[in-house]
Parts: structure tokens; C-alpha cells; sequence
């Protein structure tokens, strides 16, 4: 018998096991909704569509299918001269509009988000990979809200700092990242506008197609033109965004690698900065907590969108004495996730993101299974196309291994034991990262005193991975800094005199 | 043992098996709503729920006639197409004797509550006299209702030793005992009655959830309480204990999301009726109605299926 297993917990008998295998297949359900996409996506840049000036455009593809979807305009250095020209002069009016009639226009892309709701969510799926369900029931919904939210802020901005006298930045650069692509344009979208600043934003190269496609809705709702404006690119076009003359304020969400580069770039500028970038979040499990719904809240942290999650609860801290209980629970639970086709309705892990992400996730796993670590994967068939990795869990795996250490964006989890507070509280700051952390336990001091101790922006107790437009979201460390959300994330798209 | 003790008891019982978060829980079966089952799995899904059904009446009203309908309906639930026949069929003690003699022969089983149904208020040599009666007639199942009373006030070994007496009375016929999860108020109580019964019952015994005789009954959420202990109690003695939902699941689409929850829970070879039935009248008339839509492509009719759970 392992000697980590506590005589008060009831063993188990190896001789029985369950069975999750064909009795009951589920015929396929896919979402049959029409994306309405284009062939062609041109720049969207003073509330219309225009082609890149150098005539360049690059393909996009479904991750699932490996199959193009459309080719979409390549901006260069002068499209993003125009569009940040674009927007200082639609700044001249929007940023004198009254609260009350920016709110309006909020309220009409929010309300548009959810007319187009489901337009919106396969076509998230089409070009990221992720699954229907989340793109349906997280992604599409959960944009819509911050654009609700904010709108309600519009009117209201002088009591986010009474006695202060609030003013927007003028023109705001947005570079975000491809794991929640529509999602993390409203983030950055909707508390910019509500502030009174004008928007150039450059989505991810991968998924650029609902970016141009919240292109629509803003001419739909009348946005006067030049308040957004969106560049699609690659890493050049985010630079040129980023060190414009004309972007007061940037903001970044993406590797800690290229938030470094961009705060070097941007040493010796006025423009303001926040950044929100990677994190290796522990997620603290201790031996009083309800265990099925801990599991449960451990998948949901690490295998919520394949993976691909800044505050992912990559690093399981489980308290020695339930450690095996924990490991096979899991096990038992990772054999009925479902990885497959993103638009059926069924599929709990979508395809990863690109072939250069599945690449990483594959050298780091190998690195794991090098360093002596203990790899368990549920062992299900994955689609001959397409870019698809099963859900992975990693055990026996040490402080100094590559996988408890560098942020792997994918479906594994690695998992760490640890005997007393001190020395989860230890492990969990023990990284460069602080975005989030989890705590599960049944005793309301512990959780109290585990949420001071921790250095991560977001601390979860007994749940995981839960969002609110309300609620402000950033990092510690070289999880970046500047919040995004609630009063506070507002505040920092504006000049406070 | 003076009630004082109960919460003593129970802490010593959590610290064993452990204890349900309510939010967390909630949160697990929400998803096994968001399942998309069609074509040929909805048909599968469909039949075997036809064929894990007690169907069920228990009322005052009750008649040797109704029982007899109800007991051709059980046995040939749809003239058309191929629709299986009921686990069977689950009337009070004084009905085992007439529905017998219309499903004798069948694999339709013989159901009887027992034990001073639905409160259990009865002197247990009372109520194990009435489940002692009910197999002399012919039930081939025996579902007995738990001493709540006994479980709250932490009187666990009383619960324990009246469910064992029940069991002796049983001789051959299969028990499900029935926790009243509505009477236990919470989560964590459910699932340490859960192992209290289980402890003492035989393998493929059931757990059962409700009576149907109170304000609420089986909810995916207590469903899923009692699916993972029964998990756990068998992956820690190899004894395997079925399960019954019973009240409150009235259409085909709630009675997928139970089976999902058993699919995701306890697998295959929880899928089928020796393991896992719904305590139900109306829900055969939806799964008949459903099925009926597969076969022919098109919904029927209101007027082709009737509501009564004996009706056709």
C-alpha cells in the first residue's frame, strides 16, 4: 500500500474498476447555426472595410479541419497609421460625447452581440477550436455582459473617483491574445469606449474572424466611424500599434515573453501601460474539501478551453495524505471527457488552437515524461485532422520540472504534493507568474488566511475559473499588472487629474 | 442513544465518507443538461428507459382493475414499433396479488412498497409483518422506507439494524430502500444515508430517493449524491448497489439527463434495469410519445397517447 494513503480515508479494491466504455455512443450533434463568414476579411478602419494597403493577406484555418476558412488583410505600418489617424479624429467628437449617449451605443453592440449570439459562437469555434458549448454558453454570452456593464458605466465615470477630475486617454492601442478571441475584445473594447477613448485593436493572427466580424455589428449599431477600428496581423502590426505616436495607452494581453518586449519598447514614452500575460496558477486542494466536487473544479480549471487559459489551474497542489484518492478520481473522471469535432455539442475539449501551440504542449509533455514524472491520459481516439492533444494529467512531479515551471496553454495538468499550509502556501508563490490560484477546503478561516498569503491577482476558493464584468481580473509579477474589469479596470482607461 | 448525539455521529461519519458541496454539485449536473442526444443514440436512450421503469401507482383509489391495466400497459407499453416492456410494475401490498396474476410468467417484476409507505410510522414489527405479507403474495421487489426520524436524531444503528430486518423479511425479493432525500434537508445528509443503507442491504439491492409522497422528489443533484456513493461504496468493496430515482421525472428529456449522470457516474454496467430504474407513472407516456416521433418522424397526435399512467 502507498504510504501516502491516510488510514482514516476508505481504500480502495483494485479489483474493481469502473467502466466507461460504448455501450451508449452518442450520436454526433453538430451546431448547425450559419456563421456567415466572407471568403475575404479586409482592415476595418474608419467604419468601413478596406483592403491592406499592401494588398497582403494571409489564410486562416480551422484549427479542427486544418481546411482554410478566409483570407484576411494584412495590415502594415501606414493601414495602422490610418487607423490610429482614423481614430484621433473620431476622438474629437466621441471623446466630448456626453456619457449617456456613449452608454447608448454600448447598450446597441451589447444587444447586437446577443442577437447575433449564435452566428457569433460557431464562428468562434470555426477559427479557434474551441468547443460549441463554451463558445455558446461563456465566450458570446459573457462579451455581451462586459458590454452591458459597461454601458451602465458610460454616465457614471465621476464616481469611480469622487472629487477627481476623469478625462480618456484620446486613441488606445489593443493587442489580444487567440484563446478567448471575442471575449478579450470586449474586454478591452467596452471599458475603452465607456471611458470616452477611441479603439485600434489588433486581434491574434489565428483569430482574427469575429474580431472584423464586431466589425459589422459596429456599423450595425451606428458607431460613429473611427471609433473602433480593427487591424488584423501577425506580431509586426501589433509593434506598430503598440509604438505609434498617436496611441496614448496601450494594452496588452498575451505571452509574458511579448509583454517584456513591449514594456522595453515603450521605457522613455508617456503612453500607459497594462499588461496581463501568462500565469502557472496553483490550484490548492486541502484534505477537508468535498473531493467530487474538487475534481470537478480541477478539470473545469485546467481543461476549461483545452487549456488555453492565462489563469488555467495548471499546477494541482493536493495535501499528501489524499493524494491518491485525488490522482485516481481524476482519472476516472478525465475517461468521460469527450475530445472532438468543436461544433458538436457534446465535445468537451476542442482542437488546440494552431500547430505550432499543439508543438509546444507536445516538447513540454515530453519534457515531463523525460524528468521522471508520472503521465496519465485518458486514452481516447482523436480525429486524423486537425490539431487535437487528450486531456493530461501528470503526477510525482517536482518543483524544478519544465512542467510545474513554464506555462504550457494546453490540457495538462501536473501535480504536486505538500504537507502543511506553509508549504502549499510556499510551492504556489514559488513561480515567476501570480495571475490566479484556487483553494478548496471546507473551513472558511483557512480560505481567508490562504487568500492574503497567496501573490496571485484572483484567488477562487472552492470553485474555479469564474468570470464577472464586475469583478476586475489581473496579475502579479510577471503576470502583468493594471486590472480589466470592474471600477478598477475602468479606471485604467482614464487620466485621473 | 439521546439525540444530543447526532451531530457527533454524523461529524465521525463525514470524516469517513466525506462530505457534498452544494454548489459544486449543482454545477456538475447542470452540465449533463447541456448533452445533445439525437438519432440513434436518442433511440437507444429512449428504450432503455422504457426498460428501467417501475411504473408505478400508488394511490388511495387504486382499484384490481386499474392494477390490471397498468400491468398490460407495463408488459406492452405501444402497440407499434419496437418498444421494450417495463422493469415493472410497483403498486401498495393489498395490489401484489392481482398484478401478479397478470405479469406472472414475464420478465415484468412485481413491486411493492412496504413498511408503512410513505411515512414509515408504524411499530417495525408492523412493518416488517406487511413486507413478510407483500412477498407471501408474490412481490418480487420490496421498497421500504427509511426511519427518518431515527437517521436525524443519529439513532444510526437503529436505522441500520430495521433496514437489516427488512432485508431478512425480503427472503429472496430485492430490496430498495427509499432515503425520502426530501425529509433529510441536505446534500451531505443524503450521502451519509446513502452509505448507512448500503452498508447493510446486498448487492444489487437498490437506494432509492423518494416516495413521491412529498413536496420534492428525485432531482438530478440528489441523483448524482447517491450515483457517487454508490461509486464510491463499490470501488471501495466491490459490492455494487442500484439505484432508483423516483418522483418528479415526467418527461423523456429529464429521463436522458438521469441516464447521462449514470453514463458519467457509474458507466456501463450501471446502464441497464438490474442496476438502475425510474420510479414513474407519466414518463412512460412521454417516452412512448418520443419514441413514437423517432419511428415515424413526426410528433402524434395529444389524443394518440393518453396522460393516465395506466391509459394508452
Amino acid at each position: 500500500m502507498p504510504k501516502t494513503l491516510s488510514p482514516s480515508k476508505p481504500k480502495t479494491n483494485p479489483a474493481c474498476e469502473l467502466v466507461f466504455g460504448d455501450l451508449w455512443e452518442f450520436d454526433p450533434a453538430p451546431e448547425t447555426a450559419d456563421p456567415k463568414l466572407k471568403k475575404k476579411y479586409d482592415l476595418f478602419i474608419n467604419g468601413r472595410f478596406v483592403p491592406s494597403r499592401s494588398g497582403k493577406y494571409f489564410a486562416t484555418i480551422n484549427p479542427a479541419t486544418e481546411a482554410k476558412i478566409a483570407d484576411i488583410a494584412l495590415a502594415d505600418a501606414s493601414d495602422v497609421d490610418a487607423a490610429c489617424s482614423a481614430a484621433q479624429r473620431a476622438f474629437i467628437t466621441w471623446g466630448r460625447l456626453p456619457g449617456k449617449e456613449r452608454g447608448k451605443y454600448l447598450y446597441r453592440i451589447a444587444r447586437l452581440l446577443q442577437d447575433h449570439a449564435r452566428e457569433f459562437a460557431v464562428a468562434e469555434t470555426m477559427d479557434g477550436g474551441k468547443p460549441i458549448k463554451e463558445s455558446r454558453d461563456f465566450d458570446v454570452p459573457m462579451a455581451a455582459a462586459h458590454f452591458f456593464y459597461h454601458a451602465g458605466w458610460a454616465d457614471k465615470l465621476e464616481f469611480l473617483a469622487p472629487g477627481r477630475q476623469l478625462a480618456p486617454h484620446g486613441v488606445v492601442g489593443q493587442v489580444i491574445p487567440w484563446n478567448f478571441p471575442l471575449l478579450m475584445l470586449a474586454w478591452k473594447i467596452a471599458p475603452a469606449l465607456a471611458a470616452g477613448n477611441c479603439v485600434v485593436l489588433k486581434p491574434a493572427e489565428t483569430t482574427s474572424i469575429t474580431a472584423l466580424k464586431f466589425g459589422e455589428i459596429c456599423q450595425e449599431a451606428g458607431l460613429p466611424n473611427g471609433v473602433v477600428n480593427i487591424v488584423s496581423g501577425a506580431g509586426e502590426t501589433g509593434a506598430a500599434v503598440i509604438n505609434h505616436p498617436l496611441t496614448s495607452k496601450v494594452a496588452f494581453t498575451g505571452s509574458t515573453e511579448v509583454g517584456k518586449i513591449i514594456m522595453r519598447s515603450l521605457a522613455g514614452t508617456d503612453k500607459k501601460l497594462t499588461l496581463e500575460l501568462g500565469g502557472k496558477a496553483a490550484n490548492i486542494v486541502f484534505d477537508d474539501a468535498p473531493l467530487d466536487q474538487a475534481v470537478e473544479g480541477i478539470v473545469n480549471g485546467i481543461f476549461f478551453n483545452q487549456g488555453h487559459v492565462c489563469c488555467a489551474g495548471s499546477r494541482l497542489l493536493v495535501q499528501e495524505s489524499i493524494a491518491d484518492e485525488v490522482l485516481a478520481k481524476l482519472k476516472r473522471r478525465i475517461a468521460t471527457l469527450r475530445v472532438g469535432d468543436p461544433l458538436d455539442k457534446n465535445t468537451d475539449l476542442g482542437a488546440i488552437n494552431s500547430a505550432e501551440q499543439l508543438a509546444k504542449i507536445t516538447d513540454l509533455v515530453k519534457s515531463g515524461v523525460e524528468e521522471g514524472a508520472e503521465k496519465h491520459d485518458n486514452g481516447c481516439k482523436l480525429p486524423a485532422k486537425g490539431f487535437f492533444f487528450r486531456p493530461t494529467i501528470f503526477a510525482n512531479v517536482s518543483m524544478s520540472h519544465r512542467i510545474a515551471r513554464e506555462e504550457i496553454f494546453g490540457p495538462v495538468l501536473s501535480i504536486l504534493t505538500f504537507r502543511t499550509l506553509e508549504e502549499a502556501v510556499e510551492k504556489a508563490n514559488n513561480t515567476a507568474y501570480g495571475l490566479s490560484a484556487g483553494v478548496w477546503t471546507d473551513k472558511g478561516s483557512r480560505i481567508l488566511k490562504m487568500s492574503t498569503l497567496l501573490k496571485a491577482g484572483v484567488v477562487w476558493a472552492n470553485t474555479y475559473n469564474k468570470f464577472d464584468p464586475t469583478s476586475p481580473f489581473g496579475g502579479f509579477k510577471e503576470s502583468g499588472f493594471g486590472r480589466e474589469g470592474g471600477k478598477q479596470g475602468l479606471l485604467d482607461y482614464l487620466k485621473i487629474g | 442513544m439521546p439525540a444530543t448525539k447526532a451531530p457527533a455521529n454524523l461529524r465521525r461519519l463525514f470524516d469517513e465518507i466525506g462530505t457534498v458541496d452544494h454548489v459544486g454539485i449543482e454545477e456538475r449536473v447542470a452540465k449533463y443538461t447541456t448533452r445533445s442526444i439525437k438519432k440513434k443514440s436518442k433511440v437507444f436512450g429512449l428504450r432503455l428507459a422504457v426498460s428501467m421503469v417501475d411504473l408505478t401507482t400508488l394511490e388511495g383509489k387504486d382499484t384490481p382493475g386499474k392494477v390490471a391495466s397498468l400491468c398490460q400497459k407495463a408488459l406492452c407499453p405501444h402497440d407499434q414499433g419496437d418498444v421494450p416492456q417495463t422493469a415493472a410494475v410497483c403498486v401498495y401490498p393489498a395490489m401484489v396479488k392481482h398484478a401478479k396474476k397478470h405479469v406472472a410468467g414475464t420478465s415484468v417484476k412485481v413491486a411493492s412498497v412496504a413498511t408503512a409507505f410513505p411515512s414509515g410510522q408504524a411499530p417495525l414489527k408492523t412493518r416488517l409483518a406487511e413486507v413478510t405479507a407483500a412477498v407471501n403474495e408474490g412481490a418480487d421487489e420490496i421498497d421500504m422506507v427509511i426511519n427518518r426520524g431515527a437517521f436525524l436524531a443519529g439513532e444510526f444503528g437503529r436505522m441500520q439494524d430495521e433496514i437489516a430486518a427488512v432485508v431478512e423479511a425480503c427472503g429472496k425479493a430485492t430490496l430498495k430502500v427509499i432515503l425520502e432525500v426530501s425529509e433529510l434537508e441536505t446534500y451531505d445528509n443524503i450521502r451519509a444515508a446513502s452509505f448507512l443503507a448500503m452498508r447493510v442491504i446486498r448487492p444489487n439491492d437498490f437506494i432509492k430517493t423518494s416516495t413521491g409522497k412529498t413536496s420534492s422528489n428525485a432531482t438530478l443533484g440528489n441523483n448524482q449524491v447517491m450515483l457517487e456513493a454508490i461509486r464510491d461504496h463499490f470501488l471501495a468493496t466491490g459490492v455494487p448497489i442500484a439505484m432508483k430515482p423516483a418522483g418528479g421525472i415526467r418527461t423523456a428529456k429529464q429521463a436522458l439527463h438521469f441516464l447521462i449522470a449514470v453514463k458519467e457516474t457509474l458507466g456501463d454496467e450501471w446502464l441497464n434495469n438490474r442496476r438502475y430504474r425510474f420510479g414513474a407513472s407519466a414518463l412512460l407516456n412521454d417516452l412512448v410519445r418520443q419514441l413514437e416521433k423517432e419511428r415515424t418522424g413526426a410528433y402524434q397526435a395529444p389524443w394518440n397517447f393518453s396522460e393516465a399512467t395506466e391509459g394508452y
